[in-house]
C-alpha cells in the first residue's frame, strides 16, 4: 500500500480554512519560525537545500526550482533584481493557489522574502488572477500585517530591505505564461515576448527576473526549516516532494488536498475523493494536470502514478496536477471541443498558427462532437494540430493541440462511431449509464 | 481571441470620485515613477467598480495619469475580457462554463440563466436594468463546480457548488435586493474533501503551537550533520511503481546494502527477505519518516516486533549501517516500536 501523506508532514496546514489565516495563527502553525536563521545561512545554501530538495516548479513545467534561483546574476549590477510570483492561476482543473492566498497567505509572503534573498531581491509582484479579488483582498491584508510586524518592508527585523506589492490582472489565461505576465505587469496586452532573452536576463522592466509559481515559492520555507532530505524524502526520484492536488470532475466529492507525490491516481481519488461517481469501473477517462494535458483512458488510470516521469512515458504530463475526471456518461468529443474554445478564447492573437489553429481545431471538434463530419477529417485535425504545436512563441499553441491529439490517440474509435451514426440517421451519441 | 470594441455611447467626461482616487493612489504607489504604465490595469478596475463599466472618457482619463498614449490604454481595455465596455446589468452573473464546470452541471445554470434573465451576453439586461449574465472561462474554482462569479459595484464574489434551483433562487433574491451569500452553498467552507477514507489535518499538533518553537535548522554548517547517506534508496515501491520506476533509481537502491555489509560494529538482527504478510507502517515511530522506513524495508527490516527485539548491540549495527548518528536511542524506537507491537497485536 502507498503511504499517504501524514498531517505532520503537510506543507499547507490551513488550506481550508478551518483556522485562522492571520499572523498570529501562522505563526502558531509554524510560518515566519526561524526566518532570520535561514537568511544568516546565505544565499548559497538556501539555493543549495533548495536544489537538494528536488522541487520542481509547481506551475506546470516542471523544472527545478533551484536551479532557477541560480539563474539569476550573482552581482547586482546597474538593474535592480526583481521576483515576481504568478498567481494568475487559470489552467481548468487548478485551483490550489486559491487555497493557499486566501487560507494561507503567510507562508507565501514569507517565501517570498526567502527567494527575493536568495536572489538578490529587494522587490517582489505577485501578480493574481483579476477574478480572485477576494484573494486579492485576503492577501493585501496579509501584507499589511507583515509590514506592521517589521517582517517586510524597509529595516525590517530579517535585515533584508524587501517590497512586496499585489499586481493584479483582468481576464487573460495567457498572462500565466511568465512572459506575458511581465507584458501584462508593465501594461501592456499580454502577448508573450520571445526567449532569449530569458527573463533571469531581461524581465520586469527589462530587470533580471524570476517568475515562479505560488505554490512553488509557498513551499521554500517549510523545506529550509525541515531539510532539503526531508522534502526529498517524498515521491520517487526526480519526482519529490508534497503536492496540493486539485481534482474535479466526475468524483463523488471534489477537493484540494496535498498529497505525497508519485502517489498513485486510483488511490488519490478513492482516499480523498469518495472514488469516481459510480464507481471506479464507471471511468472512462482522466485528464491528469490540467486541461493542456492529454487524457488518458482509464486502463492507464488505473495503475499510473502521479508525478512527472510516470505521466510523460504515458505521453500525458503531471502539469498543474489538477485531476479531471471523467465517468462514463461524459461526451468526450464535448469534452474536449470545449477545452478548444477555450484555446481558441484565450489565444492572444499574436501567433497566425495558434490564432487561427485554435479557432479551426474547435469548429472541426465542434461539428464532429454532432457527427458532422468526413472520417478523413480526423486526420487533417491531427495533422492541424501537429502544426500548431511547437510553432508558436509560447507554449499556448501546444497547450490547444495536446488535448486533441490525446482525444485521437485514445478514442479515435469514439468520433468515428458519431460520424457513422450520423450518417445512419441514428442519434450520434448515446450516455452509457452507471451501472 | 475575442474581438472587443467599445461601446457606440459615451458619456462626455469622466472622474474619478473621492473613494476612487485614494485607490488610485494607493496602486499607482506599488510602481516605480518611471514605470507608472504598470498600474493600467488596476485604474481601469477602479473605474469599473465606481461606474459599474469602462468609458472610453475613462481610458483617455486613465492614459493621463498612467502616462502613456491614449492608444495603449485602449489596447489594454479590448485585450482584457473582464472590462465591460458597454454597460451591463447591476448584476453581472458570470458562469463558469470550461470543461470542469460543464461536466458537473454549467448547461444547467446556463438555462436557469436564460429563462430568468435572457439572452447570454454582458449588453443584454433584463428590462429592471438588474442582471445581465455571460458565460466565461475557467473561474479557477474546478473543485466547487459548478459555480459562477456575481459582479456589480461592491465587489466580486464566488457563488459555489451550485444546483440550478439554488441559482434561480440566488437570482430572484438579487433581484429583489436582498443579500445573497458567497461561496459554496453545499456546506463546504472551501474545497475540502468530504468523503474521504482519511481525515486530513486533523492533527492538533499542528495547531497547539509545537510548530513555533524555537528550532534548529537542519543541514547548517554549523550544525550536526544528520544527513541522510549519499546514496539514498528510493522509496519502497509498490508493484505498479516498480515496473515503471526508471532503471536509475533501481540501481541506486542497492547502495544501502552495500553499506550495510560492511557497517561492522555492532551485531547483526535478524532480517527478512519480505515482509511476513503485510508491512508494518514503521513511520508511526516519531522521529522515523518515508526516507528511513524504506532504507529499514531495504535492509530487511519490515515490523515493529522486529524493532522491539534488538538488543543495544543491534541496534548499534543498524544504527551504524543507515548512518543514523544515535538515532535510534535518541528517539527511543525500541520502545516506540514495543508499544506498537503490543497494539497490532492486542
Amino acid at each position: 500500500m502507498t503511504q499517504l501523506l501524514q498531517d505532520k508532514d503537510r506543507i499547507f496546514t490551513n488550506l481550508y480554512g478551518r483556522h485562522d489565516w492571520r499572523l498570529e495563527g501562522a505563526k502558531q502553525r509554524g510560518h515566519w519560525n526561524a526566518t532570520k536563521e535561514i537568511l544568516e545561512q546565505g544565499r548559497d545554501w538556501i539555493i543549495d537545500e533548495m536544489k537538494k530538495s528536488g522541487l520542481r516548479g509547481r506551475g506546470g513545467a516542471g523544472f527545478p526550482t533551484g536551479l532557477k534561483w541560480s539563474f539569476m546574476p550573482k552581482e547586482v549590477g546597474a538593474r535592480p533584481h526583481y521576483l515576481v510570483v504568478n498567481a494568475d492561476e487559470s489552467e481548468p482543473g487548478t485551483c490550489k493557489d486559491r487555497e493557499i492566498m486566501r487560507n494561507d497567505p503567510q507562508t507565501l509572503i514569507e517565501g517570498c522574502l526567502i527567494a527575493s534573498f536568495a536572489m538578490q531581491a529587494h522587490a517582489c509582484y505577485i501578480y493574481i488572477r483579476g477574478e480572485y479579488q477576494f484573494e486579492l483582498g485576503r492577501m493585501e491584508a496579509a501584507i499589511k500585517e507583515a509590514y506592521d510586524a517589521k517582517l517586510i518592508g524597509k529595516d525590517n527585523i530579517h535585515g533584508w530591505d524587501f517590497d512586496l506589492y499585489i499586481h493584479h490582472g483582468a481576464g487573460a489565461y495567457i498572462c500565466g505564461e511568465e512572459t506575458a505576465l511581465l507584458e501584462s505587469l508593465e501594461g501592456k496586452k499580454g502577448q508573450p515576448r520571445l526567449k532569449p532573452p530569458f527573463p533571469a536576463n531581461a524581465g520586469l522592466y527589462g530587470a533580471p527576473t524570476t517568475v515562479n509559481n505560488v505554490e512553488s515559492i509557498a513551499v521554500a520555507p517549510t523545506i529550509l526549516r525541515r531539510g532539503a532530505d526531508w522534502f526529498a524524502g517524498f515521491g520517487r526520484e526526480g519526482n519529490a516532494g508534497t503536492k496540493v492536488f486539485s481534482i474535479s470532475g466526475h468524483v463523488n466529492a471534489p477537493c484540494n488536498v496535498e498529497e505525497v507525490m508519485s502517489i498513485p491516481l486510483k488511490t488519490l481519488i478513492e482516499t480523498h475523493c469518495g472514488g469516481v461517481r459510480g464507481g471506479w469501473d464507471n471511468l472512462k477517462a482522466v485528464i491528469p494536470g490540467g486541461s493542456s494535458v492529454p487524457l488518458l483512458p482509464k486502463e492507464i488510470c488505473d495503475d499510473v502514478l502521479m508525478d512527472f516521469d510516470a505521466l510523460k512515458e504515458h505521453r500525458s504530463g503531471l502539469g498543474t496536477a489538477a485531476v479531471i475526471v471523467m465517468d462514463k456518461s461524459t461526451d468526450l468529443v464535448k469534452a474536449i471541443a470545449r477545452i478548444s474554445y477555450f484555446y481558441k478564447h484565450e489565444s492572444c492573437g499574436q501567433c497566425t498558427p495558434c490564432r487561427e489553429g485554435t479557432g479551426w481545431m474547435w469548429r472541426v471538434l465542434d461539428r464532429m462532437s454532432r457527427g458532422e463530419a468526413e472520417t478523413s477529417e480526423i486526420d487533417d485535425l491531427l495533422d492541424v494540430a501537429g502544426q500548431v504545436e511547437g510553432h508558436t512563441i509560447c507554449a499556448l499553441g501546444d497547450a490547444a493541440a495536446w488535448p486533441v491529439q490525446g482525444l485521437i490517440r485514445h478514442f479515435r474509435g469514439e468520433i468515428e462511431d458519431r460520424i457513422n451514426n450520423y450518417r445512419a440517421g441514428k442519434p450520434v451519441f448515446v450516455p452509457q449509464a452507471a451501472e | 481571441m475575442s474581438a472587443r470594441r467599445i461601446a457606440a455611447e459615451q458619456p462626455e467626461s469622466f472622474a474619478f470620485n473621492e473613494k476612487s482616487e485614494a485607490k488610485v493612489k494607493f496602486w499607482l504607489a506599488k510602481y516605480p515613477e518611471e514605470r507608472k504604465a504598470s498600474a493600467v490595469i488596476p485604474l481601469l478596475w477602479i473605474a469599473q467598480k465606481q461606474d459599474n463599466w469602462v468609458s472610453e472618457p475613462a481610458m483617455r482619463e486613465i492614459a493621463a495619469r498612467c502616462g502613456m498614449p491614449y492608444i495603449r490604454v485602449y489596447e489594454v481595455a479590448t485585450f482584457y475580457t473582464m472590462f465591460n465596455l458597454e454597460q451591463t446589468g447591476k448584476h453581472l452573473i458570470q458562469v463558469c462554463g470550461t470543461t470542469p464546470c460543464w461536466l458537473r452541471g454549467a448547461d444547467d445554470l446556463k438555462a436557469v440563466c436564460e429563462k430568468k434573465i435572457g439572452k447570454k451576453g454582458r449588453e443584454h439586461v433584463s428590462s429592471d436594468g438588474m442582471l445581465a449574465w455571460e458565460e466565461v472561462e475557467c473561474l479557477g474554482a474546478c473543485a466547487n463546480a459548478p459555480m459562477v462569479q456575481i459582479s456589480n459595484t461592491e465587489g466580486d464574489l464566488y457563488y459555489e457548488d451550485l444546483t440550478a434551483e439554488a441559482l434561480e433562487q440566488m437570482l430572484d433574491d438579487l433581484r429583489a435586493g436582498k443579500e445573497v451569500k458567497a461561496g459554496p452553498i453545499s456546506g463546504r467552507s472551501c474545497s475540502e474533501p468530504t468523503q474521504a477514507t482519511v481525515k486530513t489535518l486533523v492533527d492538533e499538533s499542528l495547531y497547539d503551537g509545537s510548530r513555533a518553537k524555537k528550532i534548529k535548522l537542519p543541514n547548517t554548517k554549523g550544525a550536526e550533520k544528520a544527513e541522510a547517506p549519499k546514496a539514498e534508496p528510493a522509496k519502497p515501491q509498490e508493484k505498479a511503481a516498480e515496473t515503471k520506476a526508471k532503471p536509475k533509481a533501481k540501481a541506486k537502491s542497492t547502495a544501502p546494502k552495500d553499506v550495510a555489509a560492511d557497517a561492522g560494529a555492532g551485531k547483526k538482527p535478524a532480517l527478512l527477505k519480505k515482509p511476513k504478510g503485510e508491512a508494518d507502517d514503521l513511520k508511526k515511530l516519531s522521529g522515523l519518516g518515508p526516507k528511513l522506513e524504506a532504507s529499514l524495508n531495504e535492509i530487511g527490516v519490515y515490523h515493529y516486533g522486529q524493532i522491539a527485539s534488538w538488543s543495544a548491540e543491534e541496534s548499534a549495527w543498524v544504527d551504524a549501517a543507515l548512518k543514523l548518528r544515535g538515532r535510534i536511542e535518541r528517539d527511543n524506537w525500541i520502545d516506540q516500536a514495543k508499544d506498537l507491537a503490543g497494539k497490532a497485536e492486542g
